[in-house]
């Protein structure tokens, strides 16, 4: 059984509070159909549940395996106006102990990145973890932002991540395969799925949330440099042709011919 | 004004995407009127350089030394940095992949400038620069307007098909100080006979309907005998039977195949957001009424383990 008190002198040994700072988005939750309104240049956001970027949630709950074990204090940081606090009480319920939201809209890439170093410099942190991308934009870019802002070393898609309070060790997703690598804080990685299982906030957690710290802070001047035009949806699918079971070597003959995909 | 290509490079050869990258810089070279240079690391041989230049590249600069035998970020940062600096360019094209996601945004950063990556298309440059990109993990596409005045494009894989020009480029050494990464790589485990996932031109998947992870010999021998990658869905992932690295869908790989294959797989929304880039897709299913076959331009409804050793047998004759 896990014991917190023998926790608390684990870190007290090491001289000092391992702290972590993790950085979370908000998207709409991966079930919703995406559409677009006023001429296809605004997301539909009415009716989508929002949900914390799964992959940031990923970072997050390793993030709070590891403070279990090691003991430490656990930040997650947003840029996002009022409507993202839900998210931060979220992260809160799963295990988090105290919230940043920087009050901007997050608008591009280099904007937030921007941000997030800002105020990740400023907190001492043992690390920094972010999700690989979010799954709205597709990004891929706070982490290595917040890296470079700060002088530090960037291990993108990192689907295993251990840390035993001096150094981390972790893999990394290449190109055809994965490498395994120790790395001494402080660093930022961006976490992918496979770190570890999501975790369904407890009763208890859902209650401590309320009452945890979220400090609202503005942000930093800096610029926008993209910005999304008009939006598209796929054309839709034609109808799907089918081959009886009993013939299905049709298939690969109209795959080869017809498709000429083969 | 030049445009700069970042190519990687794998057992002394350019990947597939690196080589839709370079003639992607190309052409972009091409309709903004300058010249495009690729980026290589490591050691690479002459023919393999000069040969660059068939996908639309003047020069390349080839990086050598011992601090880049293991990929750092902040080493490899250091290199583009110089390479930019050297040839001036204000466009920086990388093949999306693991390198453009640990340098590209570090550049950003350091050069203050726009990173848009999941590019699909051409940049349309007659009134200011834009690009169209994926949204919503392939769910959507975005026109994305960059205002920086360099730009870093990282291009999807499997999107763009290169044709060879015959030509030649020049090759350029460029030395860098890299100093010394901060990662220490312990190990490098590369599939080097399989086709990675992301580059394949055919993607053989499947999912829960194969009942138990060792049923996936099929899989795998029709993948082979098609050159093919093998891929999973999320729930097959999750409990373990097949490795994350597989798992295409919202939270795991987009995949941009010309022929994609889901078997045993019902075509939840997060997996086919993941996959309705392909070009082709094939369903077998049980289930008619499974949602894959409304993503699906063929399909068949039957058991896996009647149809893959049809499909196999009919694929041997081919």
């Amino acid at each position: 059984m896990f014991s917190f008190a023998r926790a608390k002198n684990l870190t007290q040994l090491a001289g000092k509070d391992m702290n972590i700072l993790v950085c979370i988005a908000k998207v709409p939750d991966t079930t919703t159909k995406i559409k677009f309104t006023d001429n296809n240049t605004k997301f539909a956001a009415d009716r989508v549940q929002w949900v914390i970027n799964p992959l940031d949630e990923f970072a997050l709950t390793r993030a709070i395996e590891i403070k279990e074990v090691l003991g430490g204090t656990i930040t997650v940081i947003n840029v996002g106006l009022a409507d993202t606090e839900p998210l931060i009480r979220k992260a809160f319920a799963i295990g988090a102990d105290e919230g940043i939201r920087v009050n901007a809209d997050p608008t591009d890439c280099f904007f937030v990145g921007t941000q997030l170093a800002h105020y990740a410099k400023e907190g001492n942190y043992d690390f920094v973890l972010a999700g690989r991308e979010t799954t709205d934009f597709e990004g891929a870019q706070v982490g290595g932002i917040i890296a470079e802002y700060m002088g530090i070393p960037f291990i993108a898609g990192v689907p295993k991540f251990d840390y035993d309070g001096t150094t981390a060790t972790m893999d990394r997703e290449v190109d055809g395969g994965k490498e395994k690598l120790t790395v001494n804080p402080p660093f930022v990685a961006s976490i992918q799925e496979g770190v570890c299982e999501p975790r369904i906030p407890s009763m208890r957690g859902i209650m401590s949330a309320r009452t945890k710290p979220l400090t609202v802070v503005e942000p930093i001047e800096a610029a926008t440099f993209a910005s999304v035009l008009s939006y598209e949806l796929p054309p839709p699918k034609g109808e799907c042709r089918y081959v009886e079971s009993e013939n299905a070597e049709q298939l690969i003959e109209l795959l080869h011919t017809e498709a000429k995909a083969l | 004004m030049a445009v700069l290509v970042y190519a990687d490079s794998s057992e002394g050869k350019i990947p597939k995407s690196s080589c839709e990258a370079v003639y992607y810089a190309g052409k972009v070279a091409e309709a903004t009127g300058t010249e495009a240079i690729a980026l290589t690391v490591g050691e690479l041989d002459n023919d393999t350089l000069e040969g660059l230049g068939n996908y639309g590249v003047s020069k390349v600069y080839n990086v050598k030394g011992d601090q880049i035998k293991n990929f750092d970020s902040e080493v490899y940062t250091r290199i583009v940095a110089e390479a930019i600096n050297s040839s001036g360019a204000d466009i920086i094209v990388f093949p999306h992949g693991y390198v453009s996601k640990s340098v590209g945004p570090r550049l950003s950063a350091q050069f203050k400038t726009a990173m848009v990556v999941g590019i699909i298309d051409y940049p349309k440059t007659d009134d200011g620069f834009s690009v169209k990109k994926t949204v919503y993990s392939g769910k959507a596409f975005a026109y994305v307007s960059i205002t920086s005045e360099m730009k870093i494009l990282a291009v999807q894989p499997n999107t763009f098909s290169p044709e060879k020009s015959g030509n030649s480029a020049t090759v350029e050494s460029l030395s860098v100080d890299v100093g010394t990464g901060k990662v220490n790589v312990l190990e490098v485990n590369k599939e080097t006979d399989k086709v990675p996932l992301t580059e394949a031109g055919i993607v053989v998947s499947a999912g829960r309907g194969l009942k138990a992870p060792e049923n996936w010999a099929m899989i795998e021998e029709m993948a082979d005998l098609l050159h093919a990658a093998t891929a999973c869905s999320k729930p097959v992932a999750d409990v373990g039977w097949r490795p994350h690295a597989e798992h295409v869908g919202q939270t795991g790989l987009t995949v941009r195949p010309n022929l994609y294959f889901a078997i045993g797989i019902s075509g939840a929304i997060q997996h086919l957001a993941g996959v309705n880039g392909s070009k082709v897709i094939v369903a077998v299913n049980t289930d008619a009424e499974a949602p894959i076959f409304k993503a699906a331009d063929y399909g068949i409804v039957g058991d896996a383990f009647e149809v893959v050793p049809k499909l196999i047998e009919a694929i041997k004759k081919l």
